[in-house]
């Protein structure tokens, strides 16, 4: 095989290179503008947390760190933002104790009713979140409950409940059978199985519901204008003070959330990359 | 409708083509003309840079530099749509969404042919499953995969048909039979085949034409004959088949032939099997050309003494055996079970004789283990 | 065997607490509230006391009533969803095939200004779209709209907040359909003689349909219901249905009415998504 030594190597013309590059990149670079569209409302509410605003966050009037080291210096917003952690924390347990067990059974028995299970599971998030809310307030009313702290959050557990399903049953249809297989043949029964081999594998998953979850529970605002009555939480007391102007005190908080949210699901995915190379 | 001109025929030439990623260089300055008509095959293990070839041949890849022709017809940078060439994929690739029919009709409907039913039916007949046509591609098993995806290529009547390890996923008996099979198919409809393969046994089986290529280059280039008889580096005499490598020196000349000493004991060989630049050099034989005979039986040819038998492996048509030489090292040899002769034992003292003719020498600074680590299970090694 | 046993009832176990509570709280609710929407005002009595009837007069009436945000709800919500299937298709396209090692942190980066609360983000929208934003002076500026055009308070605003506000809904179940596109199959498109657009249409796109169908929905569905964008970016005449209802619960006193309404609501939805999954084919929602 004689290799053509004195033959110049044949290069590829610029132009062809250039539109091959184009056409390989355009949607990337249509994705970079996606993504910066998405993140312009988040940006500017990061940029107008630093506002010298007083009461009224609308013009620019100078940079000033007051806002972040006096966060909850707007009357009523720790509070609101208490209420909302506290609703949100019990919601997200709730769900997703609640949630997993639907998952575990949907996804891995087959059961007489399983695909009306399924189809329950899935009415909640088919019904508009105005619904929802309405009439759960009919219903507590009924029983002449008022609304309040409770009442949101069994409202938001109702809906939060079939992301929850849906979110952990996904993890467990791609678990691979083999691998419980392997423990019961390795003398683990049952429950040993379960607790060393599929309850750490689904874990991610379950992670990942759980965080939903919290997220749903903590931005929701329609479910929770009916069922909360005098109770504000964040999200109400945003919409409440928007007609006369958000305290930039608000931005702080939704700042720090954002970064916060962000950090612990980076850090999770890195956590769960090391893990896995660990082992 | 795509540009493709199935008027442009004749040999596929690549002129020094390589390819490098951010870190390594899968091609490296690889030129290769591929006869039109021809069954070739592109052999060598996993990594070697022969799927990263065919895909550049397809046009899913694009060299880094070099050139491709087909015929007169530069194709360096045209898309794959605008080559008359098509591939049969690995995995197979079927449209999960259409029905066979409608897959094995994909090629002709996008080059604006109307009346697809003739050529599809004749196609079909081809590889022998016209009864599936309404199926889906999830409902079929993999040979009939295999199949459709070899029907849906042809169909087109490309100027080359690419195979990339098309009989990967298939069991051992199914695998034999697509390969006589498709050497057939290849006869019967004259396009060029170019196969893509980990499998030596399959590359001889099926090509007419081998090339061997081992981390991005190609090492040698020629019939199985060729390749397996007068292997030319050290990976080509191992990957093809198992080869005894033994270091000697060549001392002198005997009229065509070569003398060669090889740890105290003289041998000779022709000379045109000779690719070694000095006198340093391995001696090359093929294990089934040892014949084993016990001490003082008398024989011809080269003669290598004070063997002794390690192992003894007897696998129904041949028995294998180690035999372990005064220097220390395992020589292999297969004899056939085709006398009734009962085979020798361990530790028996044996000569070890060949013709001289199957002499094959490679230079002495080759890597003796070169293509013999290869796993033959290889996963699939596009990046 | 008392394995056995337990076998066949734990899956019914597991359910069981998850959907007393569903049964409790969802089912319970909307059975209820169809019994609301027939209830009749008390005559004489004080505003909120009814007593029960089968008046479904009430439907009649909330309908003919509000026809016109009925409809209006409808035309944000299909506008709102088509505008976010154009942002989102793209995007996950690009998230599942062009993102290599980026994969993940793209998803995360999708959901992740959901962690800022949806109202704080409406309102910037609101600011950055209004007098004082960078978006309308250099418009003006510009002469692409005329001085007294304002980009607030518009149904413009509206849609563009719904469709801003569903982008994550949009495009996680396309990107899960997309990602479980072999990709070898579309380079046989290509190595069948389709182009680059040709691929899209014959392949691609067919096999992302169940991300489509299921993305379409969870984007249109909530925001049919949606009140919030056009309270913040709208004005009176932008009123959707939702803002009806809650001021039916909250303002006027009128809980038949506001039942009506929202069983017609979830009514019209329902018999919308039952044409549309038909039409599309496709049964994998969950």
């Amino acid at each position: 095989m004689s290799k053509l030594k004195d033959a110049s190597i044949p290069t590829i013309p610029l132009q062809a290179r250039i539109s091959r590059w184009f056409g390989r990149n355009m949607i990337r670079i249509y994705a970079l503008f996606g993504f910066t569209y998405l993140f312009i409302p988040v940006a500017y509410t990061f940029a107008f947390s630093f506002n010298d605003s007083g009461k009224s966050n609308l013009i620019w009037k100078g940079f000033t760190l007051d806002n972040w080291q006096n966060p909850c210096g707007a009357p009523e917003i720790c509070n609101a933002l208490g209420n909302s952690i506290k609703i949100g924390f019990l919601a997200t347990v709730f769900s997703t104790i609640l949630g997993t067990m639907i998952a575990f059974a949907i996804g891995r028995y087959a059961f007489k009713g399983r695909s009306t299970s399924n189809l329950l599971i899935f009415l909640p998030m088919a019904t508009p979140e105005i619904v929802l809310g309405a009439s759960l307030l009919s219903l507590f009313l009924v029983f002449h409950i008022n609304p309040g702290f409770w009442p949101t959050v069994i409202a938001h557990v109702v809906f939060c409940m079939s992301f929850v399903v849906v979110t952990v049953k996904a993890r467990i249809a791609s678990l691979d059978p083999r691998l419980e297989q392997a423990a019961m043949d390795l003398y683990a029964n049952e429950f040993q199985t379960f607790r060393r081999v599929t309850l750490p594998l689904v874990a991610p998953g379950i992670a990942a519901a759980a965080l939903l979850a919290f997220s749903l529970s903590f931005d929701d605002f329609i479910i929770t204008n009916f069922n909360s009555g005098t109770l504000t939480t964040f999200p109400k007391f945003v919409y409440v003070s928007a007609a006369r102007g958000i305290p930039a005190q608000a931005n702080v908080i939704g700042s720090a959330m954002f970064f916060l949210a962000l950090f612990i699901v980076i850090a999770g995915q890195f956590i769960g990359r090391k893990a896995r190379v660990a082992k | 409708m795509a540009d493709v001109s199935t008027a442009t025929r004749g040999d596929l030439r690549l002129t020094r083509i390589t390819k490098t990623y951010a870190d390594f260089s899968a091609v490296n300055d690889l030129s290769l003309t591929i006869p039109e008509g021809s069954f070739f095959a592109l052999l060598g293990p996993s990594g070697c840079g022969k799927t990263t070839t065919l895909r550049m041949i397809a046009g899913l890849e694009e060299p880094t530099v070099g050139s491709i022709h087909l015929g007169t017809t530069d194709i360096t940078t045209k898309r794959p749509y605008q080559r008359p060439i098509n591939t049969v994929f690995q995995n197979y690739a079927l449209f999960p969404h259409l029905t066979i029919f409608e897959n094995i009709a994909f090629g002709l409907r996008r080059r604006g042919i109307k009346d697809v039913d003739a050529d599809v039916n004749k196609v079909l007949e081809l590889v022998e499953l016209p009864h599936l046509a309404q199926r889906k591609p999830t409902s079929l098993s993999g040979g009939q995969q295999q199949r459709i995806a070899l029907a849906r290529a042809i169909v087109n009547r490309p100027a080359l048909l690419l195979l990339d390890e098309p009989l990967g996923a298939l069991d051992l008996k199914l695998r034999r039979q697509m390969q006589i099979e498709l050497k057939w198919i290849q006869r019967e409809v004259g396009l060029t085949f170019v196969h893509v393969t980990h499998d030596q046994e399959e590359a001889m089986t099926m090509a007419d034409t081998i090339a061997v290529m081992n981390e991005g280059e190609i090492e040698q280039m020629g019939t199985p004959a060729d390749l397996y008889d007068n292997p030319k580096t050290a990976f080509v005499a191992n990957f093809l088949g198992q080869s005894n490598l033994i270091k000697g020196r060549i001392e002198g000349n005997d009229g065509d032939n070569l003398v060669v000493d090889l740890f105290g004991q003289k041998i000779s060989m022709p000379k045109n099997r000779s690719h070694a630049v000095d006198s340093s050099i391995y001696a090359g034989i093929r294990p089934e050309k040892f014949r084993i005979s016990l001490l003082g039986t008398p024989t011809r040819g080269n003669i290598l003494t004070g063997g002794r038998i390690e192992e003894v492996s007897y696998i129904g048509v041949s028995t294998q055996y180690q035999v372990i030489m005064p220097w220390g090292q395992e020589l292999m040899v297969f004899e056939q079970n085709d006398d009734g002769v009962p085979p020798f034992d361990k530790g028996d003292e044996v000569m070890i004789s060949w013709e001289p003719n199957f002499t094959f020498a490679l230079r002495g600074d080759e890597d003796a283990e070169a293509g013999t680590e290869v796993a033959p299970d290889d996963l699939d090694e596009d990046e | 065997m008392s394995s056995t046993l337990s076998k066949i009832k734990l899956p019914y176990l597991l359910l069981l607490p998850g959907f007393l509570f569903l049964f409790t709280f969802f089912i319970l609710p909307i059975v209820n509230l169809a019994q609301t929407s027939t209830q009749t005002p008390i005559a004489g009595g004080d505003t909120g006391q009814y007593e029960q009837s089968l008046r479904f007069a009430n439907y009649l009436n909330a309908f003919t009533e509000n026809k016109e945000q009925f409809g209006r709800s409808f035309l944000y919500a299909i506008s709102a969803t088509i505008l976010a299937l154009a942002i989102a298709y793209p995007l996950a396209y690009a998230i599942a095939f062009k993102a290599g090692k980026y994969k993940n942190l793209l998803l995360v980066l999708v959901i992740a200004p959901f962690f800022t609360s949806f109202l704080l983000r409406t309102v910037a929208w609101k600011q950055i779209l209004g007098e004082e934003g960078f978006v309308v002076p250099p418009l003006r500026t510009l002469g692409i709209i005329g001085d007294s055009t304002t980009l607030t308070s518009t149904s413009f605003a509206v849609i563009m907040g719904l469709t801003y506000n569903f982008l994550p809904f949009m495009t996680l179940p396309l990107y899960a359909s997309l990602e479980r596109i072999d990709p070898r199959t579309m380079e046989a498109s290509g190595d069948l003689y389709a182009n680059g657009l040709t691929t899209f249409r014959k392949v691609t796109l067919p096999l992302s349909m169940p991300g489509v169908v299921a993305g379409t929905l969870l984007t249109f569905i909530p925001a049919a219901g949606d009140y919030v964008n056009a309270a913040i970016l709208g004005n009176p005449n932008t009123k959707m249905i939702g803002n009806v209802i809650e001021s039916r619960y909250f303002k006027i006193v009128d809980y038949p009415t506001a039942a009506a309404l929202s069983f017609t609501l979830m009514a019209a939805i329902l018999i919308l998504v039952t044409l549309y999954i038909r039409k599309a084919g496709t049964e994998e929602l969950v």
